[in-house]
């Protein structure tokens, strides 16, 4: 299949601040970046880090504190709701947990029809259509058609992952956020849920923004992958090019923490001090620093910039900058 | 090698439900050294927790029930322990760290005070304030300042939850520690520090344990032995070089075959196909026979043995059978 490179998805200096009792949240902090047609971005980083609010401010589910999206050139965030709603036929969300994102009350059909009525892609009277489209999106994400009219209590988080595929499917969406799919699963069925994704995307042409904690699944579903930490991108870079040239410490020490399922190889464990330190008016500085094993003063006096080290690699680090790594 | 601490003989252990006899653990064999790390693998409802349960019997009764077999720590058969010798024991000899330190806590008492109760109940002959200073000791040992001790739980992060529970229980000496999922509800970066903590702890006081966990990954960094449990059975025992470097049961193969590998860039898994049997309707012949690619007719008909090897590597298939 001839792939289209074109740029489909550009997010400028996005931000999304809540206002907590503390003070403000910064949940994410200026990110920017683009994905091109029929690739993947993965989004890594521990929790909290802000990683589910992007990818929920991109489809406007939170609405963005400041920043720009644009979706095939569409400015996302001028549109009304109107404009808004003809959109998010192309892009659509599948949920993390299979156990909490479908409706107990709805049967796997009402489901997976539920967004062809609401995008009045058919009327309720159409009852053959409908049934004839819920039986092709069946199919296409490996659902037997016996259970048409099962309800989600009866199904196993496999096949109710599944259904969530489905509905983000029903509309033939172009960009789908992903929002940790698989990390409810076991790892038996989550194999079988990521290579299904992966089927569906060279079928379908799919763009993924692809969100997860966990660094093995990232490098094996994603083109470029974008690390962040507390709000903001810290390192981003092309996937085989991240895991073989970490640049930014928490990077390195994130990666040193995978545990390697193979007793021959011992692991270098880089020992981050602490943990995650509150997104609750931050202040400026790196954020990184207190647990950073290189800081410096100079690290908490200055903003950070992202600076392109290599070809599509980007980081956010002194050090780096400094010619240190 | 070092002395048995534990040898479990053909557990079996049921909960009767509405739906029927839900058999979790099917005969179980394994055996546990004294300072050794045994990895217990298996996925969603493999029966990995009611096996760390009912040798603490701690299985809720009803529903269930322990119908087969023995549990030998230290020479004795803990299922014949009154429950008052039984309550003896656990805490002080055999502990248990739960999966989730977010509901495994009492919010409305204070981190150091969960840990003295279980240091008072065992050495009743202590003041309060001697209990506080081994609390205390405790914390620090875990990596807490010993000046939150009067602090709530939910003042902790996540990653200190679970720090809190390892002291609790490791607070007496235990001879042997049952860990469910110990890292399961954290970070990578905040697993790396708690396992660690936990190989250190174990290595220092030479306990045993018992680390229950579907990541391939944290076995291979942090046991010696392990096995793999799959539909109430275990079907695969061994050393962790000879399990992980030379598999011989076709689910352990598809185990390893669905991890992501972080250095090899193919675009396919191979992913077992299908799912675990109903445990209320277990096929007759091996459990695992519907997904396996090896199974002939007597797979489906007759229910292997597990086979020890002459290397000690034990498995539970017919492929195996000729060699003896």
């Amino acid at each position: 299949m001839a792939k289209n490179t074109a740029e489909i998805l550009r997010v400028n200096h996005l931000k999304k601040y809540f206002s907590v009792p503390a003070g403000m949240l910064h949940a994410v902090d200026d990110i920017s970046f683009t994905i091109d047609n029929g690739k993947t971005l993965g989004v890594v980083g521990e929790s909290g880090c802000g990683k589910s609010t992007m990818g929920r401010a991109i489809l406007r589910l939170h609405e963005p504190t400041s920043g720009e999206v644009y979706f095939q050139g569409k400015d996302v965030l001028s549109l009304e709701k109107q404009g808004m709603k003809q959109l998010r036929r192309d892009m659509q969300i599948i949920f993390q947990d299979p156990y909490a994102s479908l409706n107990p009350r709805m049967t796997v059909s009402e489901a997976i029809a539920a967004p062809l009525l609401v995008q009045k892609i058919y009327s309720r009277k159409d009852k053959a259509q409908i049934e004839k489209r819920v039986r092709e999106i069946m199919n296409l994400v490996g659902l037997a058609n016996r259970l048409i009219n099962t309800y989600p209590h009866e199904l196993d988080g496999g096949r109710r992952q599944r259904i969530g595929i489905a509905r983000a499917l029903a509309l033939n969406p172009k960009f789908i956020v992903c929002d940790e799919p698989v990390s409810a699963l076991d790892v038996s069925i989550q194999a079988q849920i990521l290579n299904l994704m992966a089927d569906l995307q060279d079928e379908l042409g799919l763009t993924y923004l692809f969100i997860t904690h966990d660094l093995s699944v990232v490098k094996y579903v994603s083109d470029d992958i974008l690390v962040m930490y507390l709000g903001q991108m810290v390192e981003k870079a092309p996937s085989e090019k991240l895991f073989k040239k970490p640049m930014h410490p928490y990077t390195q020490a994130l990666l040193s923490a995978i545990p390697i399922p193979d007793p021959d190889l011992p692991m270098n464990r880089i020992t981050m001090k602490g943990e995650l330190t509150s997104p609750v008016n931050p202040g400026i500085g790196c954020r990184f620093a207190k647990r950073c094993p290189f800081a410096k003063d100079e690290c908490s006096q200055q903003e950070m910039v992202l600076t392109e080290e290599e070809p599509g690699h980007f980081v956010t680090c002194l050090r780096v900058q400094r010619g240190e790594i | 090698m070092s002395e048995l601490l534990l040898d479990i003989k053909d557990l079996s252990i049921i909960y009767s439900t509405e739906d029927g006899v839900v058999r979790a653990l099917n005969k179980a064999n394994l055996q546990l050294h004294k300072g050794e790390s045994l990895g217990l693998v298996g996925e969603t409802g493999a029966g990995k927790t009611t096996l760390a349960r009912g040798i603490m019997r701690l299985i809720p009764n009803p529903p269930g029930k322990i119908t087969n077999g023995e549990i030998i720590y230290e020479g004795k058969d803990l299922l014949k322990l009154k429950d008052k010798e039984m309550r003896q024991l656990r805490g002080r000899k055999i502990s248990m760290i739960f999966q989730d330190p977010m509901t495994s806590l009492n919010p409305v008492m204070t981190a150091g005070d969960q840990i003295r109760e279980v240091i008072l109940t065992h050495d009743p002959g202590l003041s309060k304030k001697e209990g506080r200073k081994k609390a205390e000791d405790m914390l620090e040992m875990v990596g807490i300042n010993a000046s939150r001790y009067d602090d709530y739980p939910h003042q902790f992060s996540g990653g200190m939850k679970q720090r809190v529970v390892i002291a609790i229980a490791l607070a007496c000496n235990p001879t042997l520690l049952i860990a469910d999922e110990p890292t399961t509800a954290l970070d990578v970066t905040i697993q790396a520090q708690v396992l660690e903590m936990i190989h250190d702890l174990k290595e220092k006081n030479n306990t045993a344990m018992l680390l229950i966990t579907h990541d391939l990954g944290v076995v291979a960094q942090n046991c010696d032995r392990v096995a793999i449990i799959y539909a109430g059975e275990i079907v695969e025992y061994g050393t962790l070089r000879q399990v992980y470097k030379n598999i011989l049961h076709p689910y352990t193969e598809g185990l390893f075959g669905s991890v992501p590998s972080l250095d090899t860039t193919s675009k396919r898994l191979n992913a077992i196909d299908g799912m675990m049997p109903d445990p209320t309707q277990l096929p007759k012949g091996c459990k695992f026979a519907d997904r396996c690619k090896f199974a002939e007719k007597r797979c489906l008909e007759n229910e292997p043995e597990l086979i020890e090897r002459a290397d000690g590597h034990k498995v539970r298939c017919f492929r195996y059978e000729q060699e003896g």
